[in-house]
Order: C-alpha cells, then structure tokens, then sequence
C-alpha cells in the first residue's frame, strides 16, 4: 500500500484512510474505504491536484463520476461499476480490469483501461474517449451520441459480446479483435441493431449484424479517421499501429437514420 | 391507393357568414380549408380534419361547426367504427396506429366515485377566507424520528435531513419533453412553475439551456435514451427523475417520431436530424431493483447528495411491490402514472390497453410503503388524467403527497385534445417543433394561464380542505376517512382502503 511514497512525503491527516500529498500529486490507500468517501476525497483534490493515486480499489463504485477538472487519475486494483459515469474532463487509466457501465452517459475526458471492461461500456456516451486493451461484454456502445464537435470515440483493443453498438445515434466505436486467435472470429451477435447514426469499425469477420446496418468497406477517409485513434490506442498498449492496420476492417453503418419511420400508420 | 377511410369530421361552414377572410386556410396545419377562387368560396377537405377547433375558435364571424360524420356504419355495439376504422388504416399501411394524449377508453375513473367529505356541527370547518390553509408540499425522503438537541439554550434539530423539495401547492408540471412539445410551452411550464413556486418536469427530451435560469423550478429527468443528459443538465435541476415507464406506454419506450426532430432538437438530444428519438423500454443497465439502485447512486453521486432523485413506473399489476424495490434502492420521490396518463406518441393499443387506473395504484402503493414501515422514506407523486382539484384532493387522502399534471396544463395553454400530437403539426403551437407554428403559443399569456390554474385549483383545495376542517396538507395525506365511495364493489373498497358512504 506504500507503493512508490517516501518517507519524506507528509501524512496528512484524514478519517477516510490515508492520503498523501507530494508536489501536486496525491495519493490515496483506498483499503477498505467507502465509495462515498473515495470519491468525496476525488472530488475535493481534483480541483487543485494534476494527479491522483489510488491504490487498493476494490470494487469502490463511482470513481471519477461527474468530475469535471482535467486531471490525471491512476486507478490499482479493480474500479466497480460506473466509472468515469456523467465524467467531464479528466483522464482515468485503469492498471487492472474494470467492472460494468464504464464511461455511462460521459461527456468528455479519457478513461484507459489496462485488461477488460464488463457490460454496458460507454452506454449513451456523449464525448470523450475510451480505450480498453483487452475484451469487453455484452451491450457495449449503446445510445452513444453525438453532435457537431462532441463525437465520442470507444476502442476496444479485444472483442466483444452481443448487442454490440445497439441503437448508436453517433460517435466512433472500434473493435480490434486483438485477444482472438488466428482463424477465429468475432462472437458478437446483433451488432448494432437500432442502429441509427455513428460507425463501427471492426477488424476481423463479424458474425451477425442488426438488419438495421450494412458492412461496407473502408475508404481513404475512413483509414485517414481511425489511424490516430489507433495510434493512440497503440501508444498506451504498445501495439504495433502497422500490424493492426495490415489486417481487413469492416465497417458497420446504418441502412438509415431513421430505422423506424415505417411501424406506424396514423 | 383509394382509402377505404372515410372522414372522421365533417366541417359545415355558413356561407352567409362567412367573410372569405380566409382565417381558416390560415390556421389550419392540415390543410382542411381552402379557397375556390371561381365560385369565392371556402371549401374543406373533410379527410384532414382533425376537430381541434383552431378554425372554429379563430373565425371572426363563427361560421364554422364541426360534426361528426353522420354517416355511420351500421350499428354494432361490438365493432365499433373505431374498431373498423382502425382495421381499414392497417390493411392499408400495415403499421401500427399510433395516437397522442391519454387513454379515451371508457374504463372507470374513480374519482368519479369517491366522495369527500366536510364537517357539520361538531369538528367545524374552517374558513379559508380568514384562516391559513397550508398547502406546501415537501418532497423527499423523512426520517424515521426526529432528535433534537440543546445548544445555548435552543433547540436545535439534531438528524440530518434528506434533501427537499418545497412546492407551494401539491401541483406539479408533468414531464413533456422538449421535442414532444414546443420550447414556447418549456418555457411556458418553467415560467409558471417559478411564479407559482413550484417544479416543472423537464421530460427526457433535455433542456434548452435558455431554461437553466429557471433550474430550481425544473426536475430534470434521466430515460433510457439518456437525451440531453449532460452534466450542466444534472446540475441545474432542482431533483433527478428515472424515468422507467409512462403511463399511456407501460412496457415500451420513448418515441419521438423523426418529424418532430429538428435541427435544434436534434443538437439538445446528439441525434441525427429526422431520425426517430428511440428511448428503448428498459433502460439497458438497469435488469433489476440493485441495478436501480446503481444508477439512484450514481446520480447522487453525480449532485454530490444535494438533491432527490425520483423513479418514475407506469402503474401496474404488482406495482406495490415494484414501490417497496424502488423505496428500498435509494429512490426519494416515487412516480406512479396511471393508465390515463398521456404522450405526444404511443401505438394506440398500448394506450388503450396497458396499466391500471392510478387511483387502485395509489391506494396499494401507499398502503404497501405503510405496511411495510418505508412509507416515509419516499414522497409519492402521481399522474395520469388529473382534471381537477377535485382529483387532487382525493388524490393526497387516497395517500399521495403530489400530483403531476400534464394534460391540464396543455388545456390550460390551449390544447383541445385531438389527439394528433405525432403529427408534430399542433395547430394551438404545443405539441409541435415546426418554428412557424410554435409561434402560436405566446410564453407569457401561456405561462399566466398556467398560474392561473394553479391558483384557481389552489384556492378550491382550500374551500375543500376549510370545509373537512383540514388546515394543513399534511393532515389530508393519506387520510382516507375523508373519502367515500360510491357505486363500488366490495373488492374495490377494499383496495381503495375507504368505507362506502353511508358507513
């Protein structure tokens, strides 16, 4: 729970656990202590800290939720569920897994995550990034949003499960495919179904779309689109961008942008 | 195709009356009327009419009546011309009927059969005209009991109490989002609600930000859509609302239809222009009550515990036990719509056909919290078909601390209940996005109207609560020996909780 404090850094006193501060960058043990009082602590520093510490996450839900200053929070061990959720500015990075509903309803900020995220990933996600290394699960990218500038962008550096980008109004949402084997594809099914804005990049062979989307291949711009949101997914994982971008990719977008206009008779 | 359809209105203009100033073609958003220029005269087309009275109310010299198309096919208690019309429509378009406000049906309203009750001789009433009636209204969780303390010599309230909101009267503006309705009535609804001391709800569709000033008076509401939810929106309302389900639509979501969508609308929710907003029935992270409770927390989380959070349900089966979930997952305020509760769009069927009447919701909800001693850990607002202070009162003695209307206000602003409201073609400028028409509907003479409901409602709910000899609200809530019923079986009472006159 010391990991990387020296004995000249100052204790502060605290009743939530322990916090240590040194030259803009605070640390918190989170062994043990309610979200509640994690997140009071994240809300109280992230005005005046660059950088947050927080060692020994268990499970504590919330964390960086409706945080809105630019700072940079390192979270060990396992986030519960709903991180970065309504977040407005900072940038998270996970050492470890994350649980469901990372990202719900974001507005801006980054979230990386080293290892896998749960359900419901970026759920109505409306600016900001998310990149995960590994896999992720079911109902991933539903209702992102976008409009104008604010254009959400969610990368997935594995695969993931069904309901994929399920009724995706906008925003970019990329699936690697890095953690399949050789001759195996993606598992997903239902992948963007309701679909009625944004795209799907996939890299690798999809098994079953929503009647509501079409795969397409890519073009120049596409290409011109998704190599910095690659570069970027590289640098934090240490991937090779030239091997990743060797490979086919799909593109999933809408038959159109209104899906339903035809259910109704008045 | 040639429709099988006839003309649900006939419209009979008197020609000696009419001036041809051409008002009408004017008014009109369907295009009903038009002008014969080689015989000069004002001739309809009967098809497009859908009695919304904009032409009646606007011809000068009030030539215009609207009938129902006398010719009738032949009678049938059973297939009613609804019925057949309907059929028709489907055969020819293969869609589902879609309709506006609430259910039509002639399912009973219980209000109608609940009587109130007043003193006489002993326990006298009390005069509204010369002494106070309380009717503010605190919504939010109560504690189990109050401590107090001594410090210097006061008394000073010991127990930390759950964030409130504080209402002048039990009435709020319902949830009628912009979108679904115009931003004159938005503002309209804010307006009012600031002037009268009481909340608007925002509905799903976001919230302009030239409402934000309006903020303290406007709970803002969170679907599964999750429009407009950014977190300048969760900061400036006064309370957060889930929204679950809705009364004219239990069991299906949000739907406004891609004509509504404007450029605007389409900014304010991050959807693309004419697309149809889908607000999915369930809300996809939330399967059951430790979901719910994950997203109560995570908007408490979000306001820093500073403000309720309400969960809305439409009203049905075993919405008592869906209640004491809600309770017991953190909700503060909940919501019950009822089966007469209204939407600017919803496939007729389930309107017509899904949930129960609010009053048998309200009774077993309030009498479940009761039973199971949670009842003060949740304020209940309800909804669907409120018409009259009237309803209010029975409404708060049957247990509510609040009711939402909706429909009321819209009549209040203008609106005539034609039931068209997807056709993003409102002819009164309510329920429409079109800038043009939208314009019809003036922010401040429609805010004054709303105020002036309020205060009229006001104002009979005090007579109404002077003549129990009531002089607070609180003492009305959930005080059902106030209420009779009338024309009810046993069962009902007893769901109702309330004796039958003449006990």
């Amino acid at each position: 729970m010391d990991k990387g404090l020296s004995h000249k850094e100052q204790k502060q006193s605290s009743p939530l656990g322990s916090v240590v501060a040194n030259n803009g960058v605070i640390t918190i043990n989170a062994a043990d202590m309610n979200y509640r009082d994690l997140n009071f602590l994240l809300k109280s520093y992230s005005n005046s800290a660059k950088r947050i510490d927080i060692y020994n996450v268990n499970g504590q839900r919330y964390i960086g939720t409706n945080l809105k200053n630019n700072v940079e929070i390192h979270v060990y061990g396992t986030p519960g569920n709903d991180l970065a959720a309504f977040m407005d500015g900072p940038t998270i990075y996970v050492h470890g897994n994350a649980q469901d509903g990372v990202g719900n309803t974001m507005n801006s900020g980054k979230v990386i995550i080293y290892g896998r995220a749960g359900d419901v990933v970026g759920y109505a996600m409306r600016g900001g990034k998310i990149f995960i290394r590994d896999d992720v699960g079911y109902r991933v990218g539903i209702h992102m949003k976008e409009y104008g500038n604010q254009k959400p962008t969610l990368v997935i550096g594995g695969t993931a499960q069904d309901f994929l980008g399920e009724y995706m109004a906008g925003g970019i949402l990329v699936v690697l495919g890095l953690t399949l084997k050789d001759d195996e594809d993606h598992k997903a099914k239902f992948v963007g179904t309701g679909m009625h804005g944004g795209t799907i990049y996939v890299r690798g062979q999809v098994a079953h779309i929503g009647k509501e989307v079409k795969i397409m291949k890519l073009e120049r711009n596409d290409i011109a689109l998704l190599k910095p949101i690659i570069e970027e997914f590289c640098g934090y994982f240490n991937f090779d961008v030239n091997k990743i971008l060797t490979e086919e990719f799909k593109k999933l977008i809408p038959f159109s942008t209104r899906p339903y206009g035809r259910l109704y008779a008045q | 195709m040639k429709s099988y359809v006839e003309p649900e209105f006939i419209i009979e203009r008197d020609n000696e009356k009419c001036t041809r100033c051409k008002v009408c073609i004017e008014q009109c958003t369907y295009g009903v009327h038009y002008y014969d220029p080689k015989n000069d005269i004002v001739r309809s087309r009967d098809e497009n009419c859908v009695n919304c009275h904009r032409c009646v109310v606007f011809c000068p010299t009030k030539a215009i009546t609207i009938k129902k198309n006398p010719t009738q096919y032949t009678e049938n208690w059973h297939w009613t011309r609804e019925a057949i019309t309907d059929i028709k429509k489907q055969a020819e378009t293969g869609g589902a009927i879609l309709t506006g406000m609430g259910c039509d049906k002639s399912y009973y309203t219980y209000w109608d059969r609940i009587l109130l009750n007043a003193s006489q001789v002993t326990n006298p009433s009390i005069d509204p005209l010369r002494e106070p009636i309380e009717l503010r209204t605190y919504l939010g969780a109560k504690p189990d009991k109050l401590e107090l303390e001594m410090e210097n010599g006061d008394v000073v309230l010991k127990t930390k109490l759950a964030p409130q909101l504080c209402a002048e009267t039990p009435i709020l503006f319902a949830a009628l989002s912009y979108g679904a309705v115009s931003f004159n009535a938005h503002l309209a609804l804010a307006r009012a609600a600031a002037e009268f001391g009481t909340f608007m709800n925002s509905g799903e569709g976001g919230l302009d930000k030239r409402l934000y000033k309006y903020g303290d008076h406007i709970i803002v509401q969170v679907a599964s859509g999750r429009f407009g939810v950014s977190p300048d929106y969760l900061n400036v309302g006064a309370a957060l609302e889930i929204k679950i389900g809705q009364g004219a639509k239990p069991g299906i979501g949000g739907h406004l239809p891609g004509e509504k969508v404007t450029q605007e609308i389409a900014q304010i929710r991050m959807i693309p222009v004419g697309t149809d907003a889908l607000s999915p029935a369930p809300h996809h992270d939330i399967y059951s009550i430790e979901d719910l409770r994950q997203l109560i927390y995570a908007l408490k989380e979000a306001t820093d515990y500073t403000k309720p959070v309400a969960v809305k349900i439409a009203a049905v089966h075993n919405s008592a036990a869906i209640a004491s979930g809600m309770v017991r997952a953190g909700a503060d305020i909940i919501v019950l719509d009822g089966v007469r509760g209204a939407t600017g769009a919803a496939p007729k069927v389930i309107r017509d056909n899904v949930g129960i009447p609010i009053e048998l919701a309200l009774a077993s909800v309030d009498q479940r919290l009761r039973d199971e001693g949670i009842r003060n850990k949740a304020s209940i607002i309800i909804s669907g078909g409120i018409r009259s202070s009237a309803d209010v009162v029975k409404a708060i003695a049957l247990g509510a601390d609040a009711v939402y209307i909706g429909t009321a206000a819209l009549v209040a602003m203008g609106c005539t209940l034609c039931q068209k409201c997807y056709t993003g073609k409102c002819p009164w400028g309510i329920a429409t996005t079109d800038p043009w028409i939208s314009k019809r509907l003036d922010p401040d003479v429609a805010a004054g109207r709303l105020v002036n409901l309020l205060r009229a409602w006001s104002l009979e709910i005090k007579e109404m609560m002077g003549g129990m000899g009531i002089n607070a609200i609180e003492s009305l809530r959930g005080n059902r020996e106030q209420l009779r019923g009338v024309g009810l079986t046993d069962t009902e009472l007893k769901i109702l909780g309330i004796k039958m006159a003449g006990e």
